[in-house]
């Protein structure tokens, strides 16, 4: 009943991957042991970083909050566990600079205390607003690798009509199962986090969309659905294909629709959550839960027993490496994300934050030599962005930053196909992420030389105005001491322009009548 | 040998209309040049190019006065961008209008020294600097164009010039290094 | 920033590769060229082989000298010069002197590839920019065409003639099946285009051959089939329409495909990635824009061929067939449904 024979799309471009996934899903994802010192950044979201509300010294329970979103595109941060805070510093983050970012670290007492916590008890009764401001404090955000505050995605405003609610559990990218393990082992959540985001959205409709290449969790989604007794959510399985689980390629692949460049799904009437954002707004709205931990895959061929594990934000990736079992003696590289579009991090000593879906540690292989682009186009037939990559890596590396964004950069989401394709070895999507970064701080730079113009436009607009306001002023108080002593002459300067050109009026109409009443008219004012 | 002249022809008339049709069709609008340079320039306003802010200079490299060189806040970036726009050859940076800083700076306020003079007020290009007569007075840092006018007049030197801090958010990644290879522990 | 871990190896995203490479590209066409090279080698003699060995070395000698000495041990390992040589011998009358093809070969990597940044920037194929300044240089030794050969290891006196002597005109020119139909309106059997047993350039006569190593190519994914299928459809429906016409003067669609460097331009040279139109529709236009330019220049020009100019031609154009078909980009425009 609910795998209804639905018609799919197809995306221009992608690729056949070999997946690597069944390595780590052989078992139950396991608990990691309470680390003892957690170090939480206030930036695991995108938009600014979150402040906290916390000194060193002070106790805190696990849930409590630590740092409040500061704006509006941002998101909270809540304590893992209870302890005691030991330091706030700038200290590296898991991210491809790693720069130091302003962070919290939280020292475990081993009680593992909550704190007091405030389910709401049924969802159907709560309004929109109070839905979204509970995963708002709850601190939840894009668990699918974005890290973009869940609750925006929650609130369409007046001018959208929500048709469909896409839940993605397409999880295309090899190695990554996190979300495959999560659909098989707390279906239920995902459900009941799909319920409450179309009671938030008023969708219309709510789809989960599975690869193929994940039945059981595909199986473990309809069984929970069958037992809730409700009908209200259905599953797709997707053909296997990367990069389906990208937003904008899983929608058309759904939906035959396209979000438009550069524009939000929204705009086409469709919201794309993924399926642990979904569990993660269960937790906070039926148990009251912030977001404080995830499940995150640990594998590779440097793991001796790859897993997902179940670990608290602000863990060190060290500490789960570890728990899998590092190959030791091979040199290795480490890979944040999957293999397709994650980042190399040169330490482990890194902890791991709200969007940390997966960690690949690889024996370390040298890399092909890059030879010059022939222009043979392999890359133009896989980008699913339907883009000219190889015009794309030109203009990058010519740093001809107008002409690439001629050739719809921004429409790249560095999916990484045609890097994988290429047959000279050139890393594309690293010149593409080159030119984004380059260009954004073009675009920072000439704001604020605008924003510089202005001031400085401003500054000497005011100047002036004061210079003429002191010339007025000066000369109001020249004529005012004129006033004193020359009034007399002036106006009777005037009055004789005015009787001139009065006489030389009379002259022409009347040539004599009137000339002594304008004569005796200039008179008085003349005496004033 | 008359019809090998009539067929070339043809083809050479064929491809002038290609031409002919793709430089209209892909032709570029602009706006008045003064405009036009200064919005390359960098907007410090630091006078650093003789000219009392970067509109004044934009005028006299347009009307002619001014060579292209002369602006060190932009480098050789702003150079480069000045002789594309207007079809002359880029030169080294003027070493009489100063050296190209390394890295972006911004103006701080040891505010401990501060003896609230408003001196470097009156100074500020671009009205960064907030303070009142004998009250201490602090640099807007977002707003600071590192144009250094204002360290001069400050009779304490209580000013320093430090490099702007760095961000997650506003990171840039590397240029690639071609046939990178394998690249031990070193930065990408 | 952070403390390194020694252990740790930073490489760029992603981490995963397909097994094609450029080099391995090359090699294909090596190999799809060998079957038409030997055939040309042993229809033409040692005087042939001769040439294709000069022409290579003077290739590669030219790209090794005009390479800044740390790029050479990389530019020269991937064969790309030599490949070129080869090409360019492929389209030279067997009976060359050998210093001009020494002489095409520098011109064809040092004008078409070096010139232009190497591999990759360049605007022209390079074998086809040696083989234009040969033909502009020396026209008439590079139309003076020898027929096969009685014993493998004649060489034809004309391979030996030194720079700025009056050439040995050895032999008489005997006329390529173009010239044939062009001059005295006869047109040669496809029998023997197809086998290759007729005068023309060393490489370009046997169409089977070649048709064979385009195949070849094109099973491998090496080269866009939209580029050679466009240009032997536009080619034959064009010489058709004018055979209709007139059947004595007008080459049929056959005698147009199987003829001169039809096959050997269409299935080397025109899909040169490096000088071809990226997108798919772009390709089909550079494969048709060929297609009626060599029908046009054999039929109307002043010289029996046109492949090579059709292909400089369309090179010319490619960067603009490239700019005019961007794809729509996803998400810009309706959807195709």
């Amino acid at each position: 009943m609910n795998k209804i024979n639905r018609k799919l799309w197809k995306y221009h471009g992608g690729l056949h991957l070999e997946e690597h996934k069944s390595i780590s899903t052989g078992q139950q994802s396991a608990l990691l042991p309470l680390p003892k010192r957690l170090t939480i950044p206030m930036q695991q979201h995108i938009g600014e970083a979150a402040h906290p509300i916390v000194d060193v010294g002070d106790k805190v329970l696990k849930g409590e909050m630590i740092a409040e979103a500061s704006g509006k595109v941002s998101a909270p941060i809540h304590a893992p566990t209870s302890g005691t805070i030991v330091e706030i510093a700038a200290l590296p983050v898991p991210h491809p600079s790693e720069l130091n970012v302003l962070t919290i670290v939280l020292e475990s007492d081993g009680q593992d205390q909550w704190c007091e916590r405030y389910p709401i008890e049924n969802y159907r009764h709560a309004s929109s607003e109070q839905l979204r401001e509970r995963i708002h404090d709850a601190g939840i955000v894009g668990l699918g690798g974005a890290g973009f505050p869940s609750y925006i995605k929650l609130n369409p405003g007046q001018h959208f009509a929500i048709e469909t609610l896409i839940l993605n559990g397409a999880e295309c990218e090899p190695y990554i199962t996190c979300d495959d393990q999560l659909m098989r082992e707390r279906p239920e959540a995902i459900l009941n986090g799909a319920r409450i985001m179309r009671h938030a959205l008023h969708a219309k409709r709510c789809i989960i969309a599975i690869e193929d290449n994940k039945p059981d969790a595909f199986s473990a989604l309809n069984n929970a659905l069958s037992q809730s007794g409700q009908n209200d959510i259905e599953l797709v399985m997707v053909p296997t294909l990367y990069p389906t689980g990208g937003e904008r390629q899983l929608i058309k692949v759904l939906t035959g629709k396209e979000p438009p460049s550069q524009g939000r799904t929204l705009d086409i009437g469709i919201i794309c959550h993924n399926v642990a954002t979904a569990a993660a707004v269960a937790d906070a709205i039926i148990d009251g839960t912030p977001l404080i931990s995830r499940i995150v895959t640990i594998t590779g061929e440097a793991i001796s027993t790859p897993q997902n594990i179940i670990a608290p934000v602000g863990a060190p990736i060290e500490e789960l490496l570890d728990f899998a079992g590092r190959e030791s003696g091979v040199n290795t590289q480490l890979i944040m994300g999957g293999p397709m579009m994650g980042v190399s991090l040169s330490n482990t000593n890194l902890p791991i934050v709200k969007t940390s879906n997966c960690f690949l540690l690889q024996p370390a292989e040298p890399t092909k030599p890059e030879s010059p682009c022939i222009r043979c186009g392999e890359c133009a037939r896989v980008c699913p962005a339907e883009l000219l990559p190889q015009q794309l890596y030109w203009h990058s590396r010519a740093k001809e930053f107008e002409k690439v964004q001629e050739y719809n950069l921004f429409d790249c989401i560095e999916c990484g196909c045609c890097s994988w394709v290429c047959p000279s070895n050139i890393p594309l999507v690293h010149y593409y992420r080159f030119a984004k970064t380059e260009v954004w701080a073009q675009e920072r730079e000439k704001e604020g030389a605008n924003i510089a113009r202005r001031r400085h436009e401003f500054r000497l607009e005011r100047q002036e105005k004061v210079e003429r306001e002191k010339a007025e002023r000066m000369r109001k108080k020249k004529a005012m001491l004129k006033d004193k002593e020359g009034a007399k002459d002036d106006t009777a300067k005037k009055a004789a322009i005015q009787a001139a050109m009065d006489r030389a009026k009379a002259k022409r109409e009347a040539n004599q009548v009137d000339s002594t009443i304008s004569a005796s008219d200039s008179q008085p004012k003349s005496e004033l | 040998m008359f019809t090998a002249t009539v067929t070339l022809s043809l083809l050479a008339i064929l491809f002038g209309l290609i031409l002919g049709y793709a430089a209209v069709r892909f032709k570029i609008d602009s706006d008045p040049v003064v405009d036009q340079i200064d919005a390359i320039l960098p907007q410090t306003q630091c006078g650093q190019c003789s000219y009392p802010g970067c509109h004044p200079y934009a005028e006299a490299i347009s009307n002619g006065e001014a060579d292209i060189n002369r602006c060190p806040p932009g480098g050789e970036a702003t150079i480069q961008a000045l002789a594309d726009l207007l079809g002359v050859d880029p030169k080294p940076l003027d070493p009489e209008a100063g050296e190209v800083k390394p890295e972006k700076l911004v103006a701080i306020i040891d505010e401990q020294t501060c003896i609230g003079c408003t001196l470097c007020i009156q100074a500020c290009p671009v009205d960064a600097i907030l303070g009142a007569a004998k009250q201490m007075h602090t640099i807007i840092e977002s707003e600071c164009t590192g144009c250094e006018l204002c360290l001069p007049p400050c009779p304490v030197d209580c000013i320093l010039m430090v490099p702007v801090k760095q961000s997650a958010n506003h990171w840039k990644w590397p240029f690639p290094q071609p046939s990178a290879g394998l690249n031990e522990g070193g930065n990408l | 920033m952070s403390e390194q871990d020694p252990r740790l190896l930073l490489q760029p995203a992603p981490l995963l590769q397909q097994g094609m490479t450029t080099p391995q590209a090359m090699k294909d066409v090596w190999i799809a060229l060998a079957p038409a090279t030997l055939f040309g080698i042993w229809h033409f003699g040692i005087s042939s082989l001769l040439v294709i060995i000069t022409t290579i070395i003077g290739a590669m000698i030219t790209e090794w000298a005009f390479t800044p000495p740390e790029k050479r041990g990389h530019v020269m390992g991937d064969w790309s010069g030599a490949l070129t040589g080869l090409l360019l011998a492929l389209t030279l009358p067997p009976g060359l002197p050998l210093w001009m093809a020494f002489l095409g070969g520098a011109v064809s990597t040092g004008l078409g590839k070096v010139m232009w940044g190497g591999l990759g920037n360049n605007i022209f194929n390079p074998a086809l920019v040696g083989r234009a300044f040969l033909l502009a240089t020396f026209p008439i030794v590079m139309t003076t065409w020898h027929g096969s050969v009685d014993s493998f290891f004649t060489i034809h006196p004309s391979n030996l003639a030194m720079p700025l002597m009056q050439s040995a005109t050895d032999a008489v020119s005997q006329a390529t099946p173009l010239g044939l139909l062009k001059f005295q309106q006869s047109a040669t059997a496809t029998g023997s285009l197809l086998l290759g047993t007729t005068t023309g350039s060393l490489g370009e006569t046997s169409a089977l051959l070649l048709l064979l190593g385009g195949i070849f190519l094109i099973l491998r994914r090496d080269i866009d089939w939209r580029i050679p299928v466009a240009i032997f459809i536009t080619a034959a429906l064009f010489s058709a329409i004018i055979n209709s016409f007139d059947a004595v003067k007008y080459p049929s669609p056959l005698f147009t495909l199987f003829s001169g460097g039809m096959m050997l331009g269409a299935l080397f040279m025109a899909p040169d990635p490096v000088t071809s139109p990226l997108t798919p529709r772009g390709a089909i236009i550079f494969g048709v824009g060929i297609g009626l330019l060599v029908v046009l220049i054999r039929v109307w020009g002043g010289l029996p061929e046109g492949v090579m100019y059709a292909i400089l031609l369309m090179n010319a154009a490619t960067p603009l067939i490239d700019r005019a078909t961007q794809p729509r980009v996803f998400g810009r425009g309706r959807p195709r449904e």
